[in-house]
């Protein structure tokens, strides 16, 4: 697969996807501690969201930092646009936000959570790259 | 490695008038968390914010800066 293939690859998932999770691992295994504090946001909202593992061809984390001009991983997209990483999502979790911009019910207490709880699994995004 | 002392130090010269506090969370030099007060945030977004700060290292988040937890605000709060 060329660098164009994969770039075209990531900004068709963004555009295809309302919530769009690029992180390190998958919701259900994190390789990152900050993968993980996300999607457990995205997780306890009980909103559906579509995630792709960037760890099997470094390759697609270029491409993504290219798209987004963001250095980190994980990265959030809502209707095509950036939201933020681990930092800004747990902010916005925290202060309610993200349930108002995912038209998600706010759970019970604010602290974000530390662990993905058992629930429904996300949208599975095929990862068609190998 | 990079010190949270150094750090704190670029923050503060390439965004100037910032104040920052930086710990470094493993001891180890590669993650570290960052707390920001400055007047340039005024009127940005939360991923302008962040931009501004990562900018101030450019490749080195990610790389030999693995993670950079960053929390921004102005002076007067938020």
């Amino acid at each position: 697969m060329t660098n164009a293939e994969i770039h075209d690859f990531i900004q068709n998932a963004i555009d295809e996807h309302r919530v769009m999770l690029f992180m390190k691992g998958t919701p259900e295994q994190p390789q990152c501690g900050f993968s993980l504090r996300t999607s457990a946001c995205l997780n306890a909202l009980e909103v559906p969201y579509a995630a792709m593992d960037i760890l099997p061809d470094p390759r697609i984390r270029e491409e993504l930092s290219a798209i987004s001009d963001w250095p980190t991983i994980p990265q959030l997209f809502v209707d095509g646009k950036l939201v933020g990483g681990c930092d800004i999502v747990t902010e916005m979790y925290e202060s309610g936000e993200l349930a108002a911009l995912l038209g998600a019910e706010q759970p019970e207490g604010t602290e974000a959570p530390s662990a993905p709880e058992p629930q429904s699994p996300p949208l599975g995004l095929e990862n068609r790259l190998d | 490695m990079p010190t949270a002392e150094e750090l704190k130090r670029r923050i503060e010269q390439g965004l100037p008038g910032a104040r920052a506090e930086v710990e470094d969370l493993t001891g180890g030099g590669d993650h570290f968390r960052a707390e920001i007060v400055s007047d340039r945030f005024k009127g940005l977004s939360r991923i302008d914010q962040h931009k501004l700060v990562y900018d101030v290292f450019g490749d080195e988040v990610g790389g030999p800066i693995h993670a950079l937890s960053i929390r921004t605000s102005t002076p007067e709060g938020t």
